[in-house]
């Protein structure tokens, strides 16, 4: 990893987080035919929509509209909420911390489970576990997140009565039932991931396993845990992280759903809150946020991938 | 073509996905046609009747025909996200070509913005252009289509680089053709094959964003009957009439099964690498 390299990736994110924001802007106030209008509602009075022109700077010539806002929220100052009067910014960073935390607890639970069951798969290939693990990343990938939480819901909150239906506690206030509250979001978040990763991780291993390196290994007479640990899974893991880093994408767009269902006060569910309420600034923060929580965790897939991979390290 | 077509239908993922896809297929063509009541005609009597002889797969709280309705859903859910698709298809491979085409700083710029523009999660962005749209079906499938091109743009380029190479490629640009010519007429048509294969298994994740989108309220509008809505619809009688989100939930699971098989098998049709 050369400091060239860095540079490159940290000026190519400069540019994605700038890109993205001429994105949101465009979508949110100038793709609108009149960003009052939208926010406002037809019946708005005259007065109310000339006020609203007028603070929103609509008059202005578009590229200066966009240079108003984004210099501020390059200051940090991201406006105040068209509904609640409060600064949007330090409200969509605490709901961001919840979420974040919804997402680190589905990551880890993700890598506990997927990981080993890909290698187990691919050990037992064509068996009747290799099997089960097929059909349930099948099921994984192709039951949206509304309907695997509803599942989730019917089944363990319902008919068994396990876990409360829905609703957030800090675990920093109640640690228990805070993480009850947590069980059925993360399980529903990290359905989707295990599928994608266990399978992932199945084909990886299959290919390695099949590699000259991996017979050497077994032909120096090696135990077969310490060639699975050292040959096997090391190099059937660099692919994976990438991988994982992508999936970080559907992650974020998972838990917009997630967080609506269980009614978990995280960033998605304030972002749909502000759809719904036409709430422009927290709109644009919301999803400006978002996309940079994403950029960042590419960038850091990215050195731990140059980092582990030394075919990149001293290329 | 025929030839492909065999192959697909002797992968075991492939024959799967293709008879799953038959039945998803005939019931948006003749669903209406088997229904047995108006998907929205009411009846407070009937009110979450249990799944039995009237009602197969039972009734909704307004006493909607369960089994009508998701017959009738089919098409709502299914066509449209093809029709997504299918556009956010072509766009994506639109500018694919041309950044191939134009090559160097051209290249480099407008791969680096698409890769920009991935930065938002999928859902976000369908979610963004359908609410600024205005809620609806048209909306919503213009969303998916959006949030689908970039990543198909990104396939296409790769492919397209190859394309590029080809002799023909060359003669066209020594008969003086214009750019825009090469690009539609010569690289477009035989970079496409390639994509629309790799596009299949995206149908599967377009059908899971369209009901996503009107379970969220952005797309399909009550009373429409549509798959996503009709979970949404359900979600508050969870305790009462579980059928009522399980039977559209899993018409969803079952559809986005069968275009993720078809797509696996499609992609093992097309590459034989032996046995993965």
């Amino acid at each position: 990893m050369s400091p060239a390299w860095l540079l490159r990736r940290l000026l190519l994110m400069a540019y994605t987080l700038l890109v993205v924001s001429i994105l949101v802007f465009a979508i949110t106030q100038i793709l609108p035919a009149d960003a009052a209008v939208t926010m406002l509602g037809q019946d708005a009075t005259p007065a109310a929509l000339a006020a609203l022109r007028a603070k929103l700077g609509l008059a202005d010539p578009v590229w200066l509209q966009f240079w108003h806002w984004f210099s501020a929220v390059l200051r940090g100052d991201f406006g105040i909420s068209m509904r609640t009067g409060l600064p949007v910014g330090p409200t969509m960073l605490t709901a961001l911390s919840r979420s974040l935390l919804l997402a680190v607890c589905s990551l880890s639970l993700m890598l506990v489970i997927a990981i080993p069951l890909g290698v187990l798969a691919a050990l037992r290939q064509g068996r009747a576990l290799d099997l089960a693990v097929g059909l349930i990343s099948y099921l994984g990938i192709s039951l949206p997140e509304f309907v695997t939480a509803t599942l989730v819901l019917v089944v363990l909150a319902d008919r068994l009565q396990w876990l409360p239906a829905t609703g957030y506690v800090p675990p920093s206030e109640h640690l228990l039932d805070g993480i009850r509250h947590l069980v059925a979001p993360v399980l529903t978040v990290s359905l989707v991931l295990i599928a994608h990763v266990s399978r992932m991780m199945r084909s990886e291993t299959i290919d390695v396993l099949a590699s000259d390196y991996v017979l050497a290994a077994d032909l120096k007479g090696l135990a077969p845990p310490t060639v699975l640990l050292r040959h096997v899974m090391r190099n059937a893991l660099l692919p994976v992280i990438s991988v994982v880093a992508l999936d970080v994408g559907y992650l974020l767009g998972g838990i917009i759903v997630v967080e609506e269902i269980f009614a978990i006060p995280g960033i998605g569910r304030a972002l749909l809150v502000a759809i719904q309420n036409r709430d422009l600034p927290a709109i644009q923060a919301g999803a400006l946020i978002m996309a940079a929580t994403y950029a960042v965790v590419n960038l850091l897939a990215d050195i731990a991938y140059a980092v582990l991979d030394p075919r990149l390290r001293y290329g | 073509m025929v030839e492909v077509t065999r192959r697909l239908l002797r992968t075991p993922q492939g024959a799967l996905g293709a008879a799953v896809l038959a039945v998803v297929a005939l019931v948006c063509l003749f669903g209406p046609l088997i229904a047995p009541y108006d998907p929205e005609q009411m009846d407070f009597l009937g009110r979450f009747a249990v799944p039995g002889a009237h009602h197969w797969l039972g009734a909704d709280q307004l006493g909607r025909d369960e089994m009508s309705r998701l017959l009738y859903g089919a098409r709502a859910t299914v066509p449209p996200a093809l029709l997504a698709t299918l556009a956010g298809t072509l766009a994506g491979a639109i500018v694919g070509t041309l950044a191939a085409f134009a090559g160097g700083r051209w290249d480099e710029a407008i791969m680096r913005t698409i890769d920009a523009v991935m930065a938002i999660p999928g859902l976000l962005i369908a979610l963004l252009v359908a609410s600024t749209l205005g809620a609806g079906e048209g909306g919503a499938l213009l969303a998916i289509a959006i949030a689908f091109a970039p990543g198909m743009a990104r396939i296409t380029r790769s492919v397209a680089l190859a394309v590029r190479q080809e002799d023909y490629v060359a003669a066209a640009i020594a008969r003086g053709e214009t750019g825009l010519r090469i690009v539609f007429a010569e690289m477009l048509p035989n970079a496409l094959a390639p994509v629309v294969v790799e596009s299949t298994i995206r149908v599967a994740f377009a059908v899971m964003l369209m009901a996503t989108l009107s379970f969220l309220g952005v797309g399909a509008q009550p009373p429409a009957s549509e798959w996503g809505l009709m979970v949404s619809d359900g979600r508050g009688y969870l305790h009462d009439a579980p059928w009522l989100v399980i039977v559209p939930g899993l018409a969803i699971g079952i559809t986005a099964i069968g275009f993720n098989l078809l797509g696996d098998g499609l992609r093992d049709a097309l590459n034989p690498r032996g046995e993965r």
